[in-house]
């Protein structure tokens, strides 16, 4: 912190502000300040606080230059500048329209958040970019956030290499301090500083994404003072607190960590005083109730996209005779299909295992076939031809191994007998 | 030297920190080199000897400085342009338009630039031109003195000059050199470009009106001659205002460069690099430690700087990684090792790591399938993995991807992760799955 205070040609002050909102963040702090200088001098690019000239921009927001150009001449020079730009203007329109303007007594600033999107942009926005201070011969530094190396957005011929500034992640430690800031205002620090601790056990091993610890942080906290509110423990109880939000900690992984649920629904479910039974969550509605027919047809799907084709005789056939085992039972680790994923089909195999697997005598009707549409329309199937082939249309099965059996359960079909990998 | 008697001014430390920062500063973010750039003096003649025929006595020319990015062509050209403009016939005369192929896109965007620059959009007004000929032939007899006898001198520099070569037809160019071929007007048109083979990419029609005459700026420096560079660049003018302070600065400054280790860091950074902006990269973050309890530049400063310059991004992110994705890194560093790096899929990552959870009986890392998904969204976030270029329309789970961090890098971030299970550690250690 002391660090941070010694800045010549900055007002204390405003340091101090700065340096509260910038918890465990001095080194990197003092390293910025320390590199843009005294304000009227200049300084390289590559991360504002202090009240200096700056055009702060989030590259997610300017999908066309033109917005860019805009909002950077606004925040400099106001809108009447901004309003001097053409209809659809080039990178000259920019830079003419800003060298006109007055040269900066203080060095200015122009922060792009996301700049990984600037690569997509034009190609020659990101060099120009970089070598602005040379363009428009001017005292402006141009600072780029990104949570992406450097050496992906380098262009192909080069260009002026900017000043990286690395910001670690947050430690564990760092962490805890941080989140502990937000203490409630009715409760002790202590108190809350040990509910961080553990949601940081919970949490830590899987996510150290900040703002995601403290979404959680402020969704949990009144669950876990549910017992204090309620009288049932004291604060000093803490090995009951910890019983009473640990499995809720849990099942918050499983269900708001991954937004299954919304947070509105967990909050919800949270004031309900009884469980009841297991949150459903978004993959929960992806389970859909198919007619009798399209199940086998799912089944068969399945069975063709992940059987190599050889092996349907063995599997289909009443009497298949005998087939050599020394190269039926060969495989390689690798190729087990379950892991290099589902394998396009022919229409005619489809139908072919669908006859065998299926209980009854089944007539090839249209509506047989309008099924297998409406399995590609749920995208439980998946098209691999085109649309305009017609008379063999190829497949792939879009569902997973739990899907499957869940689904031949219903049916009393016994999947596992029929697929090769488990053999 | 000679001796000033009683007017030394000594100005307080501060003032003079203060101003050693604003030098530097501008020596390294603007480029106002310290006059006499060392090692180029023959092509600085070269140029200067071109840009006066043209200037003084009316002869077209045109010249292509190529070097790699930062070896100083820019500055090169600059202070040829301020040694000339000091001779008050060539103040007079020359017009200067200096274009650039990142602004000037387009060679309609240029022609306007030309004729901005030139300040005759009032004579050009609303004429419609029925070619980029006729255009140009204009806005060049338009410049003609008031004897109608010759036309004023017009130096064109093209920076990015290859990126001017993609242009449509490259009419700029064919035009340009074009009229430094013909006795329109005394035209100097000079490119500067970071390319080499530069000559392939102008057609044959324009490369025929080209003079074919190069400069390079291939630095052909030897250590000792980098070390001199280096203390050129960190050392103070004579015209500095407090000439006691200048004096011990430069001396700390050659007590550095003598400094053992910082000889070494040096020659780390010259068998990377030789050019200027890799230097005044290093020097700048020196710079920004100068304050006024620390006025001068240590050795432990060029140290530090060095090792942020040299630091490896990648390395440095995989330190940030949680558990479960720190997990799934290891299982893809297996899967290129037995696999010999052919693209792999998060099925087979999720398998990999399940072989090694089957043989640990630890339940510390038994994550949900959604939790391991959501984790490898991360990565591919971060741009760790990256999808091999196939068909998007397979399963996310089954989507080929490919690592794009290095073993080394992995096995450095493992030392360097804070707390890393040992478990861990070991899984990533050994030979096999």
């Amino acid at each position: 912190m002391a660090g941070l205070l010694e800045h010549p040609g900055y007002d204390e002050e405003r340091l101090k502000r700065a340096a509260e909102q910038l918890p465990c963040r001095e080194v990197q702090a003092g390293m910025l300040l320390s590199l843009m200088g005294e304000s009227s001098q200049f300084s390289f690019l590559h991360l504002l606080f202090l009240q200096l000239p700056h055009a702060t921009l989030s590259c997610v927001e300017c999908v066309s230059v033109a917005l860019l150009f805009e909002q950077v001449l606004r925040s400099f020079f106001g809108c009447d500048v901004a309003s001097l730009l053409p209809r659809s203007p080039s990178l000259t329109d920019f830079v003419r329209i800003y060298r006109q303007q007055s040269p900066a007594r203080q060095t200015r600033y122009i922060v792009m958040e996301k700049a990984e999107l600037l690569r997509d942009a034009d190609a020659n926005l990101l060099p120009a970019l970089l070598r602005l201070q040379e363009l428009v011969e001017d005292n402006v530094t141009v600072i780029l956030l990104s949570e992406i190396v450097w050496d992906t957005f380098r262009p192909n011929t080069g260009c002026l290499e900017p000043l990286l500034l690395h910001f670690p992640d947050y430690s564990k430690v760092e962490l805890q301090q941080i989140l502990s800031q937000d203490r409630h205002p009715s409760y002790s620090a202590e108190l809350y500083s040990f509910y961080v601790s553990i949601l940081l056990g919970v949490f830590y091993s899987v996510c150290r994404d900040l703002r995601e610890l403290r979404h959680l942080a402020a969704l949990n906290f009144s669950k876990f003072c549910e017992p204090l509110a309620e009288g049932k423990v004291k604060e000093t109880d803490t090995h009951k607190l910890w019983k009473n939000i640990e499995p809720h900690l849990k099942k918050a992984m499983q269900t708001v960590y991954l937004r299954e649920v919304s947070s509105l629904q967990w909050e919800q479910m949270q004031q309900m005083e009884e469980e009841t039974g297991a949150l459903k969550g978004l993959s929960a509605h992806t389970h859909v109730e198919l007619p009798f027919y399209s199940k086998f047809l799912l089944i068969a799907a399945y069975l063709a996209s992940y059987n190599p084709a050889r092996t349907d005789k063995r599997f289909f056939l009443k009497h298949h005779g005998k087939i050599k085992k020394t190269n039926f039972l060969k495989k390689n680790e690798k190729t087990t299909n379950h892991l290099l994923g589902p394998k396009p089909f022919p229409l005619d195999r489809l139908l072919a295992i669908f006859y065998s697997v299926v209980d009854g005598r089944v007539a090839p009707t249209a509506s047989i076939f309008s099924q297998i549409s409406s399995l590609v329309t749920l995208q439980l199937l998946a098209q691999v031809s085109h649309d305009d082939q017609l008379d063999s249309p190829k497949y792939k099965c879009a569902v997973s191994l739990e899907f499957i059996c869940n689904i031949s359960r219903t049916v009393n079909f016994d999947i596992m007998k029929y697929l090769y990998d488990f053999l | 030297m000679s001796k000033r008697k009683g007017k030394i001014s000594h100005q307080p430390l501060g003032e003079c920190i203060t101003q050693v920062q604003r030098i530097l500063r501008e020596r390294y973010c603007q480029q106002k080199l310290a006059k006499g750039l060392d090692g180029v003096g023959a092509q600085h003649k070269h140029l200067e000897e071109l840009l006066r025929r043209t200037a003084v006595y009316g002869e077209s020319n045109s010249v292509l400085i190529v070097g790699p990015r930062g070896a100083g062509k820019s500055s090169l050209l600059r202070s040829v342009l301020q040694e000339l403009l000091e001779e008050k016939e060539v103040q007079e005369n020359l017009l200067q338009v200096h274009l650039n192929g990142l602004l000037q896109t387009d060679d309609r965007i240029a022609l306007k630039e030309i004729t901005r620059q030139l300040h005759l959009e009032n004579v050009v007004g609303e004429k419609v031109f029925g070619s980029f000929a006729e255009n140009l032939a204009f806005l060049l007899e338009a410049l003609k003195k008031g004897d109608r006898t010759s036309s004023r001198p017009v130096l064109f520099v093209l920076d990015e000059f290859d990126l001017f070569a993609h242009h449509k037809n490259q009419t700029l160019l064919y035009n340009l050199f074009d009229v430094s071929q013909s006795t329109q007007a005394p035209v100097a048109v000079v490119g500067l470009t970071c390319r080499l083979d530069v000559l392939e990419l102008l057609e044959k029609r324009v490369k025929s009106r080209f003079s074919h005459r190069q400069i390079h700026l291939l630095s052909g420096l030897t250590f000792s001659q980098y070390l001199d560079r280096v203390r050129a660049q960190l050392s103070l003018s004579d015209d500095f205002c407090d000439s006691r302070f200048a004096q011990e600065w430069n001396a700390s400054v050659k007590n550095l460069i003598e400094d053992k280790s910082v000889q070494d860091v040096l020659q780390r950074h010259f068998d990377c690099s030789k050019d200027f902006r890799s230097l005044h990269v290093l020097l700048m973050l020196c710079l920004s430690r100068v304050t006024l309890a620390k006025p001068t530049i240590k050795a432990s400063d060029l140290l530090d700087a060095s090792r942020l310059c040299l630091a490896d991004c990648k390395t440095n992110m995989l330190h940030g990684l949680s558990i479960v994705e720190l997990c799934l890194i290891i299982a893809m560093k297996h899967l290129n090792d037995v696999y010999e790096g052919e693209p792999f899929n998060l099925q087979m990552v999720h398998n990999e790591f399940k072989k090694f959870l089957q043989r640990k009986s630890n339940s510390m890392y038994n994550f949900s399938p959604p939790v391991i998904v959501k984790g490898f969204e991360h990565l591919q976030q971060l741009e760790l993995v990256r999808p091999v270029d196939g068909s998007p329309k397979t399963q996310r789970e089954y989507q080929m991807m490919r690592l794009m961090v290095d073993r080394s890098q992995i096995m450095e971030a493992l030392q360097k992760y804070p707390q890393c299970p040992t478990d861990i550690k070991q899984w990533a250690l050994s030979a096999f799955a």
